[in-house]
């Protein structure tokens, strides 16, 4: 399990784990299926969330070009995201004083990735495997496994 | 006359799309090499440093730079003496489906209301101008929305002159911050009228040089400059290099108008031109 709690806003990490792809769409439906009481069809926990919608899979790729999209569009969602058990978000762009409250309540964190890095972040997935959502194409919730996958810690929850 | 075929424009838009989504232009490449030994701290130039690492990546193994392969602009000149075969829109769209096909581009146009995907990235937005000679040019221009949606603008007073401009575009930056993925490009449109500023804020993205009117090319190495200072950097995560380039186009408006529209452009400031 990785330990979030020892990092530190500038950190620059290399993050080698679980990561799940969910955007605009999938944030949407999510709230909508936990607002009327429904499960969801993905266990996150101990995993990171990557604001990320990928160009298609090539033949003989793993993934397509994978950078992040505009985190702030998703800081209406923030108060669902303790509920999914993850370690914390990954996207671009700054963030809401509401996003930074929740990280420090709840230990998340949020970190950055490198906004038009698409293909060399696309080389840093080694496994992706469509687990939700289908009907979404590109905002499907997809299961990452990342290898050195570089993102800067931009919000923590250091007391 | 010059008779051009509405299949000849599919595939020269087509492969132009290909192009502008993998291959970095050399111009802004070099800007980018330049901006990394111009930074001191590690944060920008790891970020930078990513930038140039993906360029080649892209390049070498055909992966989109980016995964927000945009929506398609396009800038048409056609020469009074050119003969089209066909739809000048479809040819176009055309070439905008055979590409986000053929080439695994991510199809990211939706239906503004019900949201439900074109799923082959057509329409293109596409302005049209009718020039002198036998020539047809198209400048194409995927863009992303992390930085188009970032885009202003004001109907501001006629009073408010020179100052008045450069505050409001320095407002849209600060506001903007990391989201658009600076280091950015700035496209302005100053005067005409209300759209006319937005589609001049476009194409000024277009051009490589500044003005050739040497106030306006003032005004831009200004808020270049200006822009820098904010220390905004790369990702909005601090440093010295915030702000590639500024483009600025004009047009006379009327005595109480000064619309001033600001479009940002990411660091990539994807666009190819192709002539036929």
């Amino acid at each position: 399990m990785i330990d979030t709690s020892t990092w530190r806003k500038g950190d620059v990490i290399n993050l080698t784990g679980v990561v799940y792809t969910a955007r605009d769409a999938a944030h949407k439906r999510m709230q909508e299926m936990l607002e009327r009481g429904e499960e969801l069809p993905v266990d996150f926990k101990g995993a990171f969330i990557y604001y990320a919608g990928p160009t298609p899979t090539k033949p003989g790729q793993v993934v397509g070009s994978i950078g992040p999209t505009t985190s702030c569009r998703m800081d209406k969602f923030i108060e669902m995201m303790p509920k999914l058990g993850i370690k914390g978000m990954i996207g671009k762009g700054p963030r809401s004083e509401s996003v930074e409250k929740a990280c420090k309540k709840y230990g998340l964190v949020y970190c950055v990735a490198t906004g038009g890095a698409g293909a060399l972040l696309s080389k840093r997935v080694k496994k992706c495997e469509e687990v939700a959502f289908q009907d979404l194409g590109c905002e499907s919730i997809k299961r990452l496994e990342v290898d050195n996958f570089p993102i800067i810690v931009a919000i923590d929850f250091a007391k | 006359m010059k008779n051009i075929t509405t299949q000849e424009i599919s595939e020269k838009v087509s492969l132009a799309l290909y192009e502008a989504c993998h291959n970095l232009n050399s111009c802004t490449l070099n800007l980018l090499k330049e901006a990394h030994s111009n930074e001191e701290d590690i944060t920008p130039r790891t970020i930078l440093d990513q930038l140039l690492e993906n360029a080649q990546i892209a390049r070498k193994e055909g992966i989109p730079m980016c995964q927000d392969t945009g929506i398609v602009t396009a800038f048409v000149k056609i020469g009074r003496d050119v003969h089209l075969e066909g739809d000048i829109h479809d040819a176009i769209n055309e070439g905008v489906r055979d590409a986000y096909e053929k080439y695994y581009l991510r199809k990211s146009v939706a239906d503004p209301i019900t949201r439900l995907n074109t799923k082959n990235n057509t329409p293109a937005i596409i302005h049209i101008d009718i020039v002198e000679g036998d020539n047809l040019s198209i400048t194409l221009a995927p863009k992303g929305a992390g930085s188009e949606n970032m885009s202003r603008l004001a109907m501001l007073n006629p009073t408010d002159g020179i100052e008045g401009i450069k505050e409001f575009i320095l407002k849209a930056v600060k506001e903007a911050g990391g989201r658009p993925c600076p280091p950015i490009f700035l496209g302005v449109g100053i005067g005409g009228n209300f759209e006319k500023s937005a589609e001049m804020a476009k194409e000024a993205l277009m051009r490589l040089n500044p003005s050739s009117d040497p106030t306006i090319a003032k005004l831009e190495a200004e808020l270049k400059d200006e822009i820098n200072k904010t220390g905004i950097g790369p990702m909005g995560l601090g440093g010295k290099t915030t702000c590639l380039g500024v483009f600025i186009n004009t047009f006379p408006c009327h005595i109480a108008s000064l619309p001033v529209a600001v479009n940002i452009q990411c660091h990539a400031n994807r666009h190819v031109e192709v002539v036929l």
